[in-house]
């Protein structure tokens, strides 16, 4: 008899003691709750709600429009412009950098002595202010003093305006892009590299994986997998998000050329103040990085595991 | 065996041309810096200026760039946003990892959404909400929206679920509150997550152009990267051998810290780049 009521005691002091345990971790957890609400869930809440409205900063009225801000997305020039630009930019600089990034690494993890200096030296970029390396970019393009067209007519090739053209600008971003992220990719796959096991690699010449092609194809490749997917999908959503360059140096110009998708909300939002329009071309953009979300998470499921 | 020096030359060999090609906007950032006006529009090529200008252009940059104000701006913008990170994240990452949190798995779902939202879906409602209260212009418009990072919350918390628990019982056996326990176990216990997600949350407030371009329209709050532009627009023109001694000033800071605490650097990184 006794033991149950021992038992009963003990049950209900450890109820007791979960509820104040939960108290104590509402209170740990409310600043954060507070600021999360504040500062993220409202805010996408009132885009996705000015995204139906046509307000401007300045007036004070507004009225429902529906999906009129959305209708005419569809045949906005500038928009659409916008769209392409950015397709273009990310689908030469994401692939560019994961496989130079991929490169570099197989060969910086293959070196002995010059390894550290290596990583500095490609790692560099992602640790300098690419607002103040874009300013340099701009004098290497400089069409007459720069030293990239100096370069060139020394072998005799006419050089281009490259940041100032309209069918270059574009590139000319891009090669700013992937200078910029290939350290960084890099870094992430070393770190994916050295967590394969040794043993693996003996394992393969065991199996008559001879060549260094054989063994990658048999062992880095599949075991690099959860590593490529996660630097594929962050290069994808950096490069979506291009705008300290096009800002620095182009404008968006010229004549729209190198007009992206964050450039373009940026001018009709905080330039233009159109707010409404602003805010459904940020929805537009939120749901791009929500499908570049899915799409992550769909291949994760199917992927087969190797470990 | 003949075969391998040779691989081992055309790897090198690989890899010192790409090194040489990410360099190459550095050092004519430090040769053009150097250079004379007259110079730089005759021999572009040339690493070695033909007369010393160093000391002219950076005088040039540090008289048109308030250097020390941008800095400093820097410095409490970036320093500010890592301490409310850090004090808002840990203890949230703590209740959700170790204690007995109803709302732990609803507040799963809200980090992970959270870390799908830029600062470029946010900016429009919060830009109007700090225009309606006249807070443009302001350390606290350009602080108050990072003061919450998700990303805190997911590093820390998957760093706490790894921590013992006998650690926590030992500390409560003491009678320690868990408050307490918090400040004088896990923070200290958390250091190598925090060195790593400071590097991270550093780096990328000290580069961000986005949000600083959009609530600052003064001088005197401009970070970095927008004095710099500012300094380009008004000033620099064709003179770039000012531009790029004031590009050397403003990139020094963080290449500086990046070469002194390298490891660390990529270690902060990768931790939180793979875990992101």
């Amino acid at each position: 008899m006794s033991s149950v009521a021992l038992a009963g005691d003990v049950a209900g002091a450890a109820a007791l003691r979960a509820r104040s345990e939960n108290r104590t971790a509402w209170l740990l957890a409310a600043p954060a709750i507070v600021l999360l609400l504040l500062f993220v869930l409202l805010p996408v809440a009132a885009v996705i709600f000015l995204g139906f409205t046509d307000f401007e900063l300045g007036y004070g009225k507004f009225r429902f429009v529906g999906f009129e801000n959305y209708a005419h997305l569809l045949n906005d020039r500038t928009f659409r412009r916008s769209l392409w630009n950015t397709s273009v930019y990310t689908a030469i600089v994401a692939p560019v950098s994961i496989v130079l990034g991929l490169g570099v690494a197989l060969l910086i993890e293959g070196e002995g002595r010059a390894r550290g200096f290596f990583r500095t030296v490609y790692f560099l970029p992602v640790a300098s202010l690419i607002v103040a390396m874009a300013t340099v970019w701009q004098y290497i393009f400089h069409p007459t003093i720069g030293p990239l067209n100096a370069l060139l007519s020394l072998a005799g090739i006419p050089g281009p305006n490259w940041l100032g053209a309209s069918n270059t600008v574009l590139y000319s971003l891009s090669i700013i892009g992937i200078w910029q992220s290939v350290g960084f990719n890099m870094v992430l796959f070393l770190a994916g590299l050295t967590a394969i096991p040794r043993e693996l690699y003996a394992a393969a010449h065991v199996d008559g994986a001879k060549s260094a092609l054989d063994r990658f194809f048999l062992v880095t490749w599949p075991m690099l997998g959860p590593t490529t997917l996660f630097v594929v999908t962050i290069s994808i959503t950096n490069a979506v998000k291009v705008f300290e360059t096009v800002k620095m140096l182009t404008d968006g110009g010229p004549n729209k050329a190198s007009e992206v998708l964050l450039f373009t909300i940026y001018q009709e939002g905080f330039v233009y103040l159109r707010v409404g329009y602003a805010s459904a071309m940020t929805v537009v953009f939120l749901a791009i990085l929500v499908v570049l979300m899915l799409v992550q998470y769909r291949v994760l499921d199917r992927r087969v595991h190797y470990t | 065996m003949n075969s391998i020096p040779v691989g081992r030359i055309i790897r090198f060999a690989l890899l010192s041309l790409g090194a040489l090609m990410i360099l190459a906007p550095y050092i004519f950032m430090i040769s053009t810096a150097g250079k004379t006006q007259s110079d730089i529009f005759t021999s572009s090529l040339a690493l070695i200026p033909q007369h010393f200008y160093f000391a002219e252009n950076f005088a040039k940059a540090l008289a048109k760039v308030p250097m020390a104000t941008l800095l400093w701006n820097g410095v409490v913008v970036c320093g500010m946003i890592f301490f409310f990170q850090v004090v808002v994240a840990i203890p949230c990452a703590y209740a959700m990892a170790k204690l007995k949190f109803r709302a732990a798995r609803l507040m799963m779902v809200l980090v992970m959404l959270g870390l799908l939202v830029p600062i470029h879906a946010t900016a429009l409602p919060l830009y109007v909400a700090f225009d309606g209260m006249s807070l443009l212009n302001s350390y606290t418009s350009l602080v108050a929206p990072f003061t919450i990072s998700v990303f805190a919350i997911f590093m820390f918390l998957q760093f706490f679920r790894a921590m013992p628990d006998d650690l926590l019982h030992a500390a409560r056996l003491d009678g320690m509150s868990e408050l307490g326990i918090v400040a004088r176990v896990i923070v200290p216990n958390a250091w190598p997550a925090v060195t790593a997600f400071a590097i991270f949350s550093v780096v990328a407030h000290w580069n961000d152009l986005y949000w600083p371009l959009i609530v600052v329209s003064k001088q005197a709050y401009a970070t970095p990267p927008l004095g710099l532009m500012y300094f380009r627009a008004a000033e620099a023109g064709d003179d770039y051998g000012a531009l790029m001694a004031a590009t050397l000033i403003i990139t020094v800071p963080l290449v500086a810290a990046f070469l002194l605490a390298q490891k660390r650097f990529v270690e902060g990184i990768t931790m939180t780049g793979l875990k992101g």
